[in-house]
């Protein structure tokens, strides 16, 4: 089984390095293919690994030792256990199908081979840090997803835009990876250990003030990655990337690597209930932000991102309120259906030849038939309709917040249940129904390769499927992860919320089909709505990154300028020339020793034996001086 | 009260010897100064009881060293007046004081002779030369013998730099070769 | 009146100024050969007071050294000064400017 692991681990890393050998050159097909290869070579090994984690196994190798100085010893360990196989599991599939479909989608790009190699370390980290048995290695994926984010959200590095975004990103996961360090500081100050498992032995005998810190700052870190309020903005700037990498990023996994750090850190925060209840309220309170500003957004992905930071805020309830697996089966089941949206989005895009705005489109599903149906399964599966995916995970995280008594927070789930469903077929109904706005803009749409279609297919299947796998999953996560059942006291209350909810999604599914389905213009920012408060609010996201720039970035920004002309220009580098100019001029006024006159020399060779004597007889006297 | 007159007469007629060698225009003077001021201090080793030694300065300095003096004199033109530009006199009076000065503080300061301890002591009832001669062939063999080398490589070299066609080897020349050979050489004026 | 070996040691120093005056002074190489030799004999009677009055004959085995030392010197450098003489025609210090940068 070991083999498995290594093959799982590091077959991205070499597709990488393939790739990357060719990085320079230009578009050479079989880089993508290598690399899709790879990538489902790796998929195959993890789904050897999932058989045998099922058989009630669990593999754990240490390959080498990393760091040994005094008493640290961090080993490069590696664990295959029911938690990190189902991240395994939803990170090959996703990234596989990603990969195969960028074949496509990247067809005509220039950085084709740079993008298979970003993308494939992408994934060797993102394996990294699923699969690592401590914290540092943990920690290492962790930058190592970072910065392939980076290089990713960037990857049009000569648009000013996805640079900027880029940085963003980067910078914005900086700030929390502090925090994250902090955490991981604290661990190590208290338990002597980074290893997984005996930081959970050691955890119980700490003072609750440490836990809690420790808590706290891990925490930090998981907000930075999985874009909670405060730091969620870089998350929907980094739309600016190509769309598969958002499909896997963005979507996927990266940013749920912050919740998969909290349900791995289980024991932790079972010991520190008022961090998990803060976590819960935060994830509440991100899942109806994001929706209510992906309500009004006329950006395709931005909508879709903001969507992602919504269900992202859902699996911090579950993980919040104790309920790990059943944040750990949203984060599959989200990872599946939004990650199929984003590759539909992808062929929208590619369609209107990167048109992003949904009121330019309309009437797309005659030309897109394949894209429309998967789109709106997707759609219905995130809107958590019976009896797709969605609807298995979503419905439980409300019963959750039912079954705990956290009547606000279920409350505003719910609320966000209907904003979910109206954002989505929103889109839905402005890309693919209604008149066909895109000929006013000259634009000949057509249907992505049918190998892309084929390739997002297995993310259909499990969008729609994934829900039956509850049972077994359950079984399977709950021998690591504490095994609590939701169920709701009363068949009857039982039966009325599920038939509630599904009543109020369905109803906000129809209304914005009713309301969009027959849009015949494009809006130009005239109408009454538009122009009221609550629009304006949300269509600026809250004001929140204009305050980040006029509150961080802008004072920075005038810091730094006073840094750089006064302190900069006036002092280091005052010094520094000052230095070379004092060179220089004793150079100059001194070069007249060098005048080849051997009377000179000979006058200079004395007053240099004279200032010797000197020195000798002072530093004689100085040392007596000491000496008596 | 004999040494302390002695010494003091030596040193002012030593002073001013060499005062006279430093100061003078007249090569000749120079020479002949420098000759006399040798051999005034060579009283000094006589008086601090290195005989041998006195005899040795005597021996090197005013028969070997002064004589090759005197033909590399006889060799230049040095009958014309030593011209010296005198650049700031002030300068070069001053610089000397001061080294002066500077050694005389270290060798005045106690510690420079406390801190000297024998290591070859003078041995009692034997003569100086019968002391030297002990010392030189015991402990300072090496030196000494790097010092014959020394000798008679300076006195090869010197042959060499000095003396005729010495680039040039007669065993290994022609014979008319070597009876074209332009004996006497004119100094080559003009620099190189 | 006890002559001291700082008697002695005054006197070297003295001559060795006055050699070192010279050294600044002299333009002219012979000279500058002389005020060289004053040097080395400076040295040399501070070494033969030291072995005097420390009882030890390493003073006087580095004098006859110095006076080996300044034997070859003169050789060589009278050697150097005829050769130098042979292509110039001058021994002026001054005029030794090959060396100018």
């Amino acid at each position: 089984m070991e083999l498995y692991l290594y093959i799982a681990l590091f077959a991205p890393l070499v597709g990488s390095l393939y790739a990357a050998l060719f990085g320079g050159s230009p578009k050479s097909q079989h880089v993508g293919i290598v690399a899709s290869g790879l990538l489902f070579t790796s998929f195959v090994s993890s789904a050897l690994l999932l058989s045998y984690v099922l058989g009630g196994h669990t593999v754990h190798v240490e390959m080498m030792t990393w760091i040994a100085t005094g008493d640290l010893y961090i080993p490069f360990g590696f664990v295959v256990d029911q938690v990190s196989v189902v991240m395994m599991m939803v990170v090959t599939i996703v990234s596989t199908v990603v990969h195969i479909y960028s074949i496509g989608y990247m067809d005509h790009d220039k950085g084709f081979n740079r993008f298979f190699s970003w993308l494939s370390a992408f994934v060797f980290s993102m394996m990294v840090l699923v699969m690592s048995d401590n914290f540092a290695g943990l920690f290492i994926g962790w930058e190592g997803v970072g910065l392939c984010s980076w290089g990713l959200i960037g990857f049009w590095y000569h648009k000013e835009s996805a640079t900027w975004a880029a940085n963003e990103a980067f910078i914005m996961n900086r700030i929390a990876d502090l925090g994250m360090l902090i955490g991981i500081f604290l661990l190590y100050w208290n338990t002597g250990s980074l290893q997984y498992d005996v930081v959970f032995a050691e955890i119980g005998n700490l003072p609750l003030v440490v836990t809690t810190w420790i808590g706290i700052f891990l925490f930090i870190g998981a907000m930075g990655k999985s874009a909670q309020f405060p730091l969620h903005t870089w998350l929907a700037d980094a739309m600016e990337g190509p769309t598969p990498v958002s499909a896997l990023i963005h979507a996927a996994t990266m940013v749920t690597a912050g919740v998969y750090l909290v349900v791995r850190a289980n024991p932790i925060y079972d010991l520190i209930p008022n961090v998990g209840i803060f976590i819960a309220s935060l994830g509440a309170f991100v899942a109806l932000f994001a929706a209510s500003m992906a309500l009004v957004n006329r950006d395709m992905k931005r909508i879709i991102a903001y969507s992602t930071l919504s269900q992202l805020g859902y699996m911090f309830v579950a993980a919040g309120l104790g309920a790990y697996w059943v944040a750990l089966f949203h984060l599959m089941a989200h990872a599946f259906f939004k990650a199929l949206l984003f590759l539909g989005a992808g062929n929208v895009m590619h369609a209107m030849h990167d048109e992003l705005d949904p009121f330019k489109m309309g009437g797309l599903r005659k030309v897109m038939k394949g894209t429309f149906i998967m789109m709106t399964l997707a759609s219905v599966a995130l809107a958590g309709i019976y009896p797709f995916a969605g609807f298995f995970s979503k419905d439980l995280i409300l019963e959750v917040g039912f079954v705990e008594h956290h009547y606000v927070i279920y409350t505003v789930l719910l609320l966000t249940a209907g904003l979910t469903a109206f954002y989505s077929f929103r889109l839905v109904a402005l890309i693919f129904h209604g008149e066909e706005r895109y000929k006013l803009f000259g634009i000949h749409p057509h249907e992505a390769y049918k190998f892309m279609l084929v390739a997002m297919s297995p993310l259909l299947v499990l969008a729609i499927i994934a829900g039956s796998f509850k049972m077994t999953y359950y079984q399977l996560v709950t021998s690591l992860l504490p095994s609590t059942q939701y169920h709701v006291h009363g068949e009857m209350t039982y039966w009325i919320m599920t038939i509630g909810t599904q009543l109020f999604v369905i109803a906000a599914i129809v209304f914005a089909y009713k309301k969009y389905s027959n849009w015949n213009s494009v809006p130009d920012g005239s109408s009454k709505l538009e122009n009221s408060f609550g629009y304006k609010l949300l269509w600026n996201q809250y004001y929140i990154p204009k305050f980040y720039d006029e509150v961080f970035s802008k004072p920075y920004l005038e810091l730094s300028k006073i840094a750089w002309k006064q302190i900069d220009l006036k002092i280091v580098d005052a010094t520094v020339d000052g230095i070379a100019n004092i060179i220089y001029k004793t150079g100059e006024n001194t070069r007249d020793i060098q005048n080849g006159n051997l009377s000179t020399m000979l006058r200079w060779m004395v007053i240099g034996l004279v200032v010797l004597i000197t020195l000798a007889v002072a530093f004689t006297v100085g040392y007596n001086a000491v000496g008596a | 009260m004999f040494e302390a007159i002695a010494f003091y007469l030596f040193a002012a007629l030593t002073i001013v010897m060499f005062t006279i060698t430093v100061m003078t225009s007249q090569a000749l003077y120079a020479i002949t100064a420098m000759a006399a001021g040798m051999i005034f201090i060579s009283a000094f080793f006589f008086i601090l009881g290195a005989d041998f030694l006195g005899a040795i300065q005597i021996i090197v300095y005013t028969g070997a060293v002064m004589a090759l003096y005197a033909f590399g004199m006889m060799f230049f033109d040095t009958t014309r007046d030593v011209v010296e530009k005198r650049t700031n006199p002030q300068i070069v009076f001053v610089l000397g004081v001061l080294a002066a000065v500077m050694v005389v503080a270290i060798f005045v300061a106690p510690i420079v002779s406390n801190n000297i301890q024998a290591l070859y002591p003078i041995q009692e009832g034997v003569g100086n030369s019968q002391a030297v001669g002990m010392v030189l062939f015991t402990k300072y063999l090496v030196p000494f013998e790097l010092a014959a080398v020394m000798l008679l490589v300076s006195m090869i070299g010197g042959i060499i730099l000095a003396g005729k066609k010495m680039d040039k080897s007669l065993t290994l020349m022609a014979e008319e070769d070597i009876s074209t050979m332009d004996d006497g050489f004119e100094p080559q004026a003009g620099g190189h | 009146m006890e002559i001291t070996l700082s008697h002695y040691l005054v006197l070297s120093t003295i001559l060795f100024a006055i050699g070192l005056v010279g050294v600044m002074r002299r333009k002219n190489l012979l000279m500058l050969f002389f005020a060289t030799e004053i040097l080395l004999n400076a040295t040399n009677i501070a070494f033969a007071a030291i072995s005097h009055y420390i009882g030890d004959l390493s003073g006087q085995m580095f004098a006859f050294f110095i006076i080996a030392i300044a034997a070859s010197e003169v050789a060589i450098g009278l050697g150097l000064l005829i050769v130098w003489y042979k292509r110039t025609g001058k021994i002026d210090l001054d005029q030794m400017n090959s060396m100018r940068g």
